[in-house]
């Protein structure tokens, strides 16, 4: 063929695009290859393409997309977090002389890739997960506002979540750091298909985002219970609110700004170049207004999860209700007013960054409000040391280190000499594992019951507890010493013998943090296989306050037969005070979204684009983007999307539930 | 067993290993503020921290289940004089933060040149500033001292006491210029200019480098920060006109090109208009200046004159490889420029846009071949330039 047609076809995608000169990567490429193999394998020969297919991958209920999501971040960290310990073994070896294990090219594309699977792949998958299961059971309602555009919201993710791991073995990821900044990015510095990689991933796990964002909001307002008003909702209801806002409000701009850097890089354009006026200031103020947001969108759910686990478990109310929303909303809207104190070093004057630096003082008020309100929720209570709330305890006294260290950064004057400093790298992961981490652990282990129907195994949990806090404190407190050292982040190799041993007790705590995970792994596998004896029939098995506990473990298609009514912010503590008892007649048939393909099928359009986009084979973007048009078009002629469940499979259900909870008793 | 045993010791063995807290313990007057900033933050701070933590485990242990002593109050869920103490108590201490930031950011204002060398010794008025041009390469450091007509990669020296002023540049992408035991960092950044005031107040050898990572050979950008006393920085500086060499726009042009873990270099004189070129991006021969682009602008640009002609604007946008739709349209070739306003030409100077500089001389890259449609770009390049 002629290397015309083959450039046509291929765009700039060729064998050398492939990383065989890394050893590290073919070894990796031909674990992941037999395990997918075995994997893929194991699917067809037990029959279960279609029963994943119809149950799961076209499924609109919020409850399957929310578990999803989570085994998503549940894999998703597997890969990031062996990018972390690449980071580490690096660090720890490459002293007095050696290079280390990974060259430049790779090592700067672990890191990069590292924190953008963290916090887009691994975080946020894992934060939305638990507010799609949740929500909607908290709220007493049937499904999200739009059902399709949540299952169409989880496929673009994983697209997105496609595409990062597709770099790995064609082609590279980018190496300029997790946000891209310009000029570095752009084209005349980064001009291999790293950064369009970056780009892309984010563009479609972006739309996931925005659009499920939107859906929970709508949620939210509208689809309530009767009684529920707004100052009724849990908290974690209220800190979903919050986030969801900050997601439509903070991702079009990360949308934006990708988009620029894009036209940069694609067409030509100058909004970020050096030359012709182009302003790569600009970029890094617009990639943080989204960015500072979105670290709230990630840690407000943990402490919606918090609050529920401290009031849960302390058999109390939530101490100072109202000042915990309003709490939350302060933070909702400070959130935009301190992105400057991410680059205090790039030479704003000294009022700008006064202003910057206090405004984000200013919300260590309402967190450290929360802080107390969660104390006083403690005190004078009963508490029950079940495995969330050993995480809860874990997270109040590793969140207030991290919330004074960020306090700290941001004192301009503190910041100019701590500034990228391994000091920084400590304190966002104090509070982003301190608080999203162990508040996703917390979250998980609280709701574990309630989607399948029985509790996780305590002994395994507890040592993935202690392998983590363990792990984290040997991991992240080297790393503040080292900053006040002045050793600044992204290194590759050290010149000072003296620093080595810190790295090395990072490393063990790295090493400690895997053995967490595996223990967490352990522990589904080991709960699983003992899911009879730790099975829950009541619905309710840590005698809970809120109202996803009022239905059955895992819940009907349709959450509740009728939908309740609420009288109180603990609906289902003030239901069970009152005497509540389950209506056993009566059941009408329900009216249920339809399950569709559609979703997953546009989000593999979508990603077939992004990689055409990608390797400049421009006929597959062109092509992937007229099928997305007929597709998503062709969707709106779809009359097929609701059903309603007979009454008597709701009476069969409901029968079912009475016998088993008869038997409970 | 005895390998544990040997782990449980690293962190005493780290505590006597003698680390250097550069950071708590500077050199420079400056650095040492900022120092005292974090050391006050922190306690003010410790403050609540304190208390809190203290509180978590109190609660946390004296509320656990099978304590059955300590009382229960399961509805009891609102105290109003608890609410104003759990909001003002931080509130209180913010506000001195606060009023702690706003004086000590603009008392340690990088842009703020010096009051004082020491906190009891004012700036001496009759002894001039050391000036220091910055510019931030990949991956060195280029200081030139237009005072003394040199210039140096990788080391830095200043007699103590005496204040320093930093102009900072760079020449391809944001690096941050960092001294750790002098002052606090600021970025440095291609077409702009960031400034530092400094001063050092103890002699020695202290470690600078970049603290924003800036591409594959980030690593090796460090270079020796040297105070010395005042003989000792005259004869640094005789040492280095004795070193002979001249940096001037074409040799400028050579050590821009990437290079990892350079050696200290020094040249005896330097074209003294280099750090305007560099900051104005126009060290090549045939270059337009930003600020005579920026003049040009605000006089309402060239008319339709001016609208393809962007050659002389071009810098580093497609050096590499071009746009992947195809070429910029047209040139219109032969501009004089300030540099040459008779129209000659630098002859001595060949740099054109070379793609050298920006795949990286002489490092080992991927196996990995971009397209090659920057030959287009390069195709329609006038020739008459270089």
């Amino acid at each position: 063929m002629s290397p015309d047609l083959l450039k046509f076809i291929f765009g700039r995608l060729g064998f050398e695009s492939l990383p065989l000169h890394e050893p590290i990567v073919v070894g990796t490429f031909a674990v992941v290859a037999l395990g997918g193999a075995a994997l893929l394998g194991g699917l067809t020969y037990f029959r279960l393409w279609g029963y994943l297919w119809r149950e799961w991958f076209t499924t609109v209920d919020h409850k399957r997309i929310g578990i999803m999501y989570m085994i998503l971040g549940i894999v998703m960290l597997l890969r990031g977090f062996a990018d972390a310990l690449m980071m580490r073994g690096q660090q720890m070896l490459a002293f007095g002389g050696s290079e280390g294990y990974l060259n430049a090219h790779h090592y700067d594309q672990v890191f990069t890739a590292h924190g953008v699977i963290m916090i887009f792949f691994v975080a946020m998958p894992l934060v939305t997960g638990l507010m799609n299961y949740v929500v909607p059971l908290q709220i007493g309602a049937r499904d999200v506002s739009f059902p399709f555009l949540n299952n169409f919201s989880f496929w673009m993710t994983v697209g997105g979540a496609v595409l990062v791991m597709a770099s790995l073995f064609i082609g590279e990821f980018a190496r300029t750091g997790w946000l891209a900044y310009p000029p570095l990015s752009n084209i005349g510095y980064s001009p291999d298909v790293g950064v369009d990689y970056y780009i892309w991933a984010l563009q479609v796990a972006g739309v996931g985002t925005t659009l499920s964002g939107i859906n929970l909001i709508c949620t939210i307002v509208k689809l309530r219970c009767p009684g529920m008003t707004m100052m009724k909702m849990p908290v974690f209801t209220w800190t979903s609110l919050c986030t969801n806002v900050l997601i439509v409000a903070s991702f079009p701009v990360l949308t934006v700004v990708l988009a620029l850097l894009s036209l940069d890089r694609y067409v030509g354009t100058n909004f970020f170049t050096n030359d012709f006026g182009g302003s790569p200031m600009m970029y890094v103020n617009l990639i943080w207004i989204w960015g500072h947001p979105e670290v709230y969108i990630l840690v407000l759910p943990a402490f919606g999860i918090f609050s529920e686990v401290t009031s849960t478990f302390s058999g109390k109310r939530l101490f100072g209700y109202t000042s915990m929303v309003y709490a939350t909303v302060v933070i909702t809207i400070l959130s935009y007013l301190v992105w400057l104190h991410h680059f205090f070093t790039m030479g704003s004057g000294a009022s700008v960054n006064s202003f910057f630096g206090i405004t984000t003082m200013i919300i260590s008020i309402p967190t450290g409000a929360k802080m107390f309100n969660w104390l006083f929720t403690m005190y004078r209570g009963r508490i029950r040391y079940e495995l969330p709330m050993m995480w809860t305890i874990a997270f109040m006294l590793t969140f207030v280190i991290g919330g004074m260290t960020g306090v700290l950064l941001a004192v301009p004057p503190a910041d100019f000499v701590l500034h990228n400093s391994l000091f920084l790298i400590a304190h966002f992961h104090n509070v982003i594992i301190g608080g999203v981490v162990f508040g996703a652990f917390a979250g998980i282990s609280y709701w574990f019951p309630k989607a399948f129907g029985f509790k996780l195994d305590p002994f395994w949990g507890k040592m993935s507890f202690w392998f983590w806090v363990t792990g984290f404190y040997l991991a992240f407190m080297p790393l503040y010493v080292l900053g006040l050292m002045g050793v600044t982040r992204r290194l590759r190799v050290f010149d000072d013998p003296s620093l080595q041993i810190w790295f090395v007790i990072a490393a063990i705590g790295a090493f400690l943090v895997l053995l967490g995970i595996l223990s967490m792994l352990m522990q589904f596998a080991v709960s699983f296989l003992r899911r009879e004896q730790l099975k829950d029939v009541t619905g309710d098995p840590w005698d809970a306050r809120t109202l996803e506990w009022a239905t059955s473990s895992p819940p009907p298609d349709y959450n509740f037969a009728f939908t309740p009514v609420v009288h109180d912010n603990d609906a289902w503590w003030d239901m069970k005070r009152r005497g509540y008892q389950r209506p056993l007649t009566g059941f009408k048939p329900i009216h249920m979204p339809s399950s569709t393909g559609t979703g997953i099928i546009l989000a593999g359009l979508a990603t077939a684009m992004g990689f055409g986009l990608i390797w400049y084979m421009w006929w597959l973007a062109a092509l992937s983007f007229a099928g997305l048009l007929v597709v998503g078009i062709g969707h709106t002629f779809n009359y097929h999307r609701d059903f309603d469940i007979p009454a008597e499979d709701v009476i069969r259900t409901e029968d079912a539930r009475t016998k088993l909870l008869a038997g409970a008793k | 067993m005895s390998r544990l045993k040997i782990l449980a010791l690293l962190p005493l063995a780290a505590a006597l290993s003698g680390c250097d807290y550069v950071v708590l313990a500077p050199a420079g007057d400056i650095a040492a503020q900022q120092r005292d900033l974090v050391i006050i933050s922190t306690v003010l701070m410790l403050l609540i921290v304190v208390p809190v933590m203290a509180l978590t485990v109190l609660f946390a242990w004296r509320y656990r289940q099978s304590n059955t002593e300590a009382r229960y109050e399961p509805e009891w869920d609102h105290s109003t004089a608890l609410e104003l103490v759990i909001w003002s108590a931080p509130l209180l201490i913010i506000v001195c933060l606060g009023a702690l930031t706003w004086m000590g950011t603009h008392l340690l204002d990088p842009y703020r040149t010096l009051g004082r060398i020491h906190a009891d010794r004012a700036v001496d008025q009759s002894k001039a500033p050391l000036e220091v041009d910055v510019v931030a390469l990949d991956w060195k450091w280029l200081f030139i001292y237009p005072d003394y007509g040199i210039a140096t990669v990788n080391e830095l020296a200043a007699p103590v006491d005496r204040p320093i002023n930093f102009r900072i540049t760079a020449s391809s992408v944001m690096n941050s210029f960092y001294i750790p035991a002098l002052a606090g960092q600021i970025y440095a950044m291609p077409g702009m200019e960031t400034k530092l005031h400094a001063v050092v107040n103890h002699a020695g050898s202290y470690k600078g480098f970049s603290a924003n990572y800036s591409g594959a050979g980030f690593s090796g950008m460090h270079f020796n920060f040297r105070g010395l006393d005042d003989k000792g920085f005259d004869a640094w500086i005789a040492s280095a006109k004795s070193a002979g060499g001249a940096l001037g726009r074409a040799e400028y042009l050579q050590l821009e090109k990437p290079s990892q873990n350079e050696p200290v270099r020094r040249w005896g004189t330097v074209d003294a208009d280099l750090y305007r070129l560099i900051l104005n991006m126009c060290v090549e021969t045939g270059k337009m200046c930003q600020s005579e682009m920026m003049a040009i602008d605000a006089k309402g640009g060239n008319g339709h004159e001016g609208l393809n002609n962007t050659l002389p604007l071009t810098y580093d946008k497609y050096a590499r490889r071009g746009a992947p739709l195809g070429p910029e349209p047209a040139f219109v070739a032969g501009t004089c420029t300030p540099d040459a306003p008779q129209g000659q030409t630098t002859a001595s100077i060949k740099a054109p846009i070379d793609i050298a500089p920006l795949t990286g001389a002489g490092l080992k890259r991927p196996t990995f071949a971009p397209l090659k449609s920057s030959s287009f770009f390069l195709g329609l390049r006038p020739k008459s330039d270089s």
